[in-house]
């Protein structure tokens, strides 16, 4: 059924069509309405499922943990300063191994107070084991919880994914989203039964002590379950355009980078502006592409390098910076394109931090800049953008 | 022998819970209740930060397979029925 609805609806529609079994949830701007909507689904009975309200977004994420080793499938949403509180129980949830599925709300992180979209949040979050999936559209953030379920428990991966909109931007605008039937939704996610679960009458201990001859192991198999994920990820996406006849685009969507000369390359809402972007440059005749990186972790390498490897330029746009070296994203794709047989120039820009516009004309600029020193070779390697105070003008 | 990766679970499981592990070992000081000077306020029993005193009757027992000596106990104790001994010498 074709639905108007907010991307914190999606969510909520989302967590309710995969059948989660246990929600615990603390409220917190931008996130509140997706809680709200879920709250309601259990209590008119249209979802069955045990609402947790509980008193922080740590005890949200222990409580989903417990449920989850229970048996349960389980969901949870939060976001900026809540999904920093729980930081050392996502570290427990992906080292426990549980495939649990939250939705962030990307938010600026304070102070300066601010409740508007940026991605520091959840780049903070990089090294917490979590599958982390950039969203664009509000129809992505209900396909992508669906999928999500589908490949974080199958059997070879067994890690948690964090669900990324954009404050506002998504979580507070309305756009047509189909919202597929329970059936088919059925069809494709099957009940949740994972082979080790606490048993009642059988006394375990999860997680337990283990001395430095036997820790690296469990690390290991973590590091192979987050490289089977990259698989996965694609042939769950097949899957799920056989069924649903939608995709999203991999863990690297490539918009007209056929052809392509440069290549701005960012992740979020601000990539369907860009798409816009690109269709007047090349209207123009410049040879200009998009990718949307919609999967952080597992993070993309080989499509990086193998778009990469044709490409003059590569701009990349990262909407929160990694103090003392630059933003994640440009860190991770410059890592992987090192490997190159030939490499393009490549240049940071920071932008849309704290909730600022990034506007169709400030891409324009950024395209025009990167062409640019495409061709003289690199300068400054980072530039903040739309910045005021510095010299150059961007609006 | 360090098991490989390929032989063990996902994450640790143990059979038994923690509380085989006989804490007490790594105590130096141990709490002696003076059973017949106690109040039975059960003050200790509450403060005891390891569930290492149990109330029989409503006087302490202290469990010495877990207890640390942390002293707690003694020095939240109103009536003083309790005192700190060095390990051996009580």
């Amino acid at each position: 059924m074709r639905m108007v609805m907010t991307g914190n609806y999606a969510s909520a529609y989302g967590a309710k069509l995969a059948r989660a079994e246990v929600i615990a949830a603390y409220p917190i701007t931008p996130q509140t309405s997706i809680v709200e909507k879920l709250a309601e689904f259990v209590s008119t009975g249209e979802l069955k499922a045990k609402f947790i309200p509980v008193e922080s977004e740590h005890s949200a994420m222990a409580a989903c943990i417990a449920a989850q080793t229970a048996g349960a499938r389980t969901y949870t949403a939060t976001s900026s300063h809540g999904l920093t509180l729980m930081h050392e129980v996502l570290m427990w949830a992906s080292g426990a191994r549980l495939p649990i599925v939250m939705t962030n709300v990307s938010r600026a992180m304070a102070p300066p107070w601010s409740v508007w979209v940026d991605h520091m949040d959840s780049i903070a979050q990089r090294d917490t084991g979590w599958l982390q999936f950039f969203c664009q559209s509000n129809q992505e953030v209900l396909d992508t919880i669906i999928m999500a379920y589908k490949v974080c428990e199958s059997a070879g991966v067994m890690l948690p994914a964090m669900i990324i909109e954009d404050a506002f931007i998504m979580s507070h605008t309305s756009e047509p989203v189909d919202v597929p039937d329970q059936e088919l939704v059925d069809s494709f996610l099957p009940a949740y039964s994972p082979d080790l679960k606490i048993e009642v009458g059988k006394a375990r201990g999860f997680g337990s002590l283990v001395k430095p001859d036997q820790y690296m192991e469990f690390r290991y198999k973590a590091m192979l379950a987050m490289k089977e994920a990259h698989d996965r990820i694609l042939r769950v996406e097949q899957e799920f355009k056989h069924v649903f006849g939608r995709e999203h685009g991999g863990l690297l969507e490539r918009y007209r980078c056929e052809d392509a000369e440069t290549v701005l390359v960012t992740a979020g809402s601000v990539a369907a502006t860009a798409k816009d972007v690109v269709d007047a440059l090349r209207a123009n005749g410049q040879r200009v592409g998009l990718a949307r990186i919609r999967a952080f972790r597992p993070f993309p390498h080989d499509e990086i390098r193998s778009l990469a490897s044709k490409l003059e330029g590569i701009a990349v746009l990262d909407r929160s910076y990694t103090f003392g070296a630059a933003g994640a994203m440009f860190t991770e794709v410059k890592a992987s394109v090192y490997s190159c047989q030939r490499r393009p120039v490549m240049k940071n820009y920071i932008a849309g931090l704290g909730g600022r516009d990034i506007t169709p004309k400030i891409l324009e600029r950024i395209f025009e800049d990167i062409q640019v020193i495409a061709k003289r070779g690199a300068e400054d390697e980072v530039e903040w953008v739309d910045v005021a105070g510095l010299p150059r003008r961007w609006r | 022998v360090t098991k490989s990766y390929e032989e063990i679970p996902l994450t640790p499981i143990s059979d038994t819970p923690s509380t085989v592990n006989i804490t007490g070992l790594w105590r130096v000081m141990m709490p002696v209740v003076d059973k017949g000077k106690c109040k039975k306020c059960t003050i200790c029993w509450k403060f005891c930060p390891d569930v290492a005193i149990k109330l029989v009757n409503g006087v302490p027992e202290v469990d010495y397979q877990y207890c640390k000596g942390c002293g707690i106990c003694a020095a939240e104790c109103p009536s003083k029925c309790i005192v700190m001994v060095k390990e051996g010498e009580q």
